[in-house]
């Protein structure tokens, strides 16, 4: 695909001159993300670390409500605020922190260096214009192309997401697509402007087996071709296995484990991703009941002293009840965990 | 669309005659449980039956079937609804004169009024909506709900009235009082009754108070559309697409945002019309709400049937157009 030369203000020129190529595509350090409600400060994202490398493609795995997408709406800076506070952190794209933009640099780095596609395409794709002006849109706006350019830039970028018919398809609506289709859209508008990060909130989750896994396998042909960095999130840990290079396990909005993808399958060393291991159907256990992790996440206007997840443990022990928070062990050169008795679990 | 159209200007006609066949069916009975409608016209005196039946005759209400209750008339109705594609609403009971020409004559009056409230319900209401809804809970918000509110509870008789006291009459003649105030605006704009010198200007007034709670029920519809689409995935998405916020507003959200606002609109055209009975009255407008209002006090069951009838058939067509605005707005209409 050739781009045509963005048009440049003098401030995105001078963003673009910060960037350090050397440094990873992106760095999230210490991130905290409160939400003001009625019962009180929700902490959803309690000091997120974690380092996204060069072509690297990074599962975010947790519970729901562990604070996935509000990481990722973070990373966009597409938090609905209020009731959203980023209260603490830095988001490093190629070292530049990203909270401290100008509101016009941070609307410039979306879409045009860090995009995202989101889970349920129906309702995430406007539903009374077509993919065809949706997808011209990115390149009327931020490559001031004619509306037929962009219009031909649209099918070209139908076709390379595999849909068939792309001239004529480009002038339906979302609604007429079915729910595979819909999501190749999403990931053709996310890469239009060809970014560098890709994040994909669980992009699977919302369609049948079947269709979900031509999803995944374009997305991951996608990354290759445009040698993207991708931040996969999702419940899912079969599609974990086969796609990502390493893990951040997230629980109560913190990373509780992060390590290289066969690492975590082979030995887990924190017992949250054990029991989230132990909770996938297998088909050698077959008849057996399934495990399930007991208990409930924790309340976010009450996270509990010490680590969050004793409640739940099995091997939670005094020290585990009360504060500080288990830090971050190296169990490895590129693995972390959060647990004091890491040593224990992943002999177990 | 073109599907879509046709199949809805297909719906339109049994609903036009099933409207039509009930304003019928309830006149007949009507005039079959209280009688001729002519006896009133005489008052106290007792008419001839000679008389009578010369007049019943010219108003076509000799047919025997008006004297069996409950009959529906069936042979009346085709009549009616000949006459009426032949714009033919009948004579005027006392009057004697054409009905179409009493409601031609005041038409132009009530539809000045009704354009005048509708342009302002719908530019006020949508633009007070729309900026409540951006930042809900902010002072506009407030402001908004609480004068909406306000202008909801207030009767539109009361509303009438007291602007009709303080704004037109007291405040107007202040100004109409010096001679080098321009005219346009003393006489014009702030009188307290129809001029026609001011043809437009007159009916300023008039036309904002018959639009008042349209324009609040426009607001609040447009605010809670827009709440509710500003926090809408496809808005996230135009935000995670850097889009300028002013487009994201301006074009994402505006645009779906408006669909329900719309169809309301559209409904209100017929509600204005009704409306204009009583602004109409409160400053002595002579639209066809004030024919209406009259026409009920003598009693002249031709006229009034007639409005009736025309009001019932502007409704319809509004709610017709409207439903076709829809589906140009909403795509997933279009192609059900
Ligand atoms: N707009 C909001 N207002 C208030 N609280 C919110 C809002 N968005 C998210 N939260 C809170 O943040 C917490 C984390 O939400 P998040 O959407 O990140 O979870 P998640 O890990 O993505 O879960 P899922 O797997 O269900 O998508 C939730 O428990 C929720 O209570
Ligand atoms: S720190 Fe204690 S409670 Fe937390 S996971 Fe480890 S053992 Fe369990
Ligand atoms: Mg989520």
């Amino acid at each position: 695909m050739t781009t045509e030369a963005p048009v440049k203000s003098p401030s995105t020129a001078r963003f673009l001159s910060q960037l350090d190529m050397t440094a990873p595509p992106l760095e999230v350090r210490n991130l905290h993300v409160e939400f003001h409600t009625t019962s009180g400060e929700a902490h959803a994202v309690n000091g997120m670390n974690f380092v996204l490398s060069q072509g690297e493609t990074r599962a975010i795995l947790g519970e729901s409500g562990s604070g996935k997408s509000v990481t990722a709406q973070a990373i966009m800076g597409i938090l609905d605020s209020p009731p959203a506070k980023i209260t603490h952190g830095e988001i490093l794209y190629r070292g530049v922190d990203l909270l401290k933009l100008s509101d016009e640099d941070r609307r410039r780095v979306r879409a045009n260096h860090i995009a995202m596609i989101f889970q349920d395409a129906l309702s995430a794709l406007n539903p009374v214009f077509t993919v065809g002006f949706q997808l011209g849109e990115l390149f009327r706006k931020h490559r001031g192309m004619s509306r037929q350019a962009s219009k031909a830039k649209a099918i070209e970028l139908l076709d390379m997401v595999k849909i068939p018919a792309a001239k004529q398809r480009v002038n339906d609506f979302p609604h007429q697509f079915s729910g595979g289709m819909r999501q190749r859209v999403m990931i053709a508008m996310a890469l239009a402007l060809e970014p560098e990060i890709l994040i994909a909130d669980e992009p699977t989750t919302a369609l049948d087996v079947t269709v979900q896994a031509q999803v995944m396998g374009l997305l991951s042909e996608l990354q290759r071709e445009h040698n993207m960095s991708l931040i996969l999130i999702t419940h899912d840990m079969g599609v974990v296995a086969d796609v990502a290079d390493s893990i951040s396990v997230m629980y109560a909005g913190r990373v509780v484990e992060d390590a290289p993808v066969a690492d975590i399958y082979a030995r887990p060393a924190h017992p949250y991703t054990k029991a989230l291991l132990e909770s996938i159907p297998r088909v050698d256990l077959k008849g057996q009941e399934l495990a399930v992790i007991k208990g409930l996440p924790p309340v976010l206007t009450n996270i509990p002293p010490g680590c969050a997840f004793h409640p739940r443990c099995r091997y939670a022990k005094d020290n585990c009840k009360v504060p500080p928070e288990p830090p971050h062990y190296d169990v490895d050169v590129n693995r972390v965990a959060a647990c004091h008795y890491w040593r224990e679990v992943i002999e177990s | 669309m073109g599907r879509y159209v046709i199949r809805r200007v297909l719906q339109f006609i049994p609903t036009v005659l099933g409207t039509m066949f009930l304003l019928h069916y309830l006149t007949s009975l009507g005039i079959q449980l209280t009688g001729n409608p002519v006896r009133a016209l005489f008052g106290d005196r007792t008419p001839t039956p000679a008389m009578m039946a010369a007049l019943s005759e010219r108003l076509n209400l000799n047919d025997p079937c008006l004297t069996q209750t409950g009959n529906p008339c069936i042979g009346l109705f085709g009549e009616r609804l000949v006459n009426i594609a032949q714009w033919d609403f009948g004579i005027s009971l006392t009057g004697q004169r054409e009905v179409t020409d009493i409601i031609g004559a005041a038409l132009p009056y009530t539809i000045r009024i009704a354009l005048i409230g509708f342009v302002f319900e719908a530019f006020v209401g949508i633009l007070a909506g729309v900026l409540a809804g951006l930042r809900s809970g902010g002072f506009l918000d407030y402001f908004v709900k609480i004068s909406t509110t306000l202008i909801i509870a207030v009767p539109i008789f009361v509303l009438g009235i007291v602007i009709r006291e303080f704004v037109a009459v007291k405040f107007g003649n202040q100004l109409r009082a010096d001679p080098n105030f321009p005219e346009i605006i003393s006489r014009g704009f702030l009188a307290a009754g129809y001029k026609p010198d001011y043809p437009w200007a007159s009916l300023f007034i008039p036309g904002l108070v018959l639009g008042a709670t349209s324009l609040a029920v426009t607001a609040r519809l447009t605010r809670t559309s827009m709440v509710e689409n500003v926090r809408a995935d496809y808005v996230r998405t135009a935000r995670a697409k850097g889009l300028m916020p002013r487009r994201i507003t301006g074009v994402h959200t505006l645009r779906n945002s408006l669909i329900p606002v719309v169809t309301s609109l559209g409904v209100d055209l017929g509600v204005l019309m009704g409306g204009a009975v009583v602004t109409e009255t409160i400053f002595n407008v002579p639209g066809i709400g004030r024919v209406a209002a009259q026409s009920a006090r003598t009693g002249d069951a031709s006229v009034v049937i007639g409005i009736v009838t025309l009001a019932a058939l502007i409704f319809l067509v509004a709610n017709l157009l409207v439903d076709i605005l829809y589906a140009v707005l909403d795509p997933r209409i279009r192609y059900e």
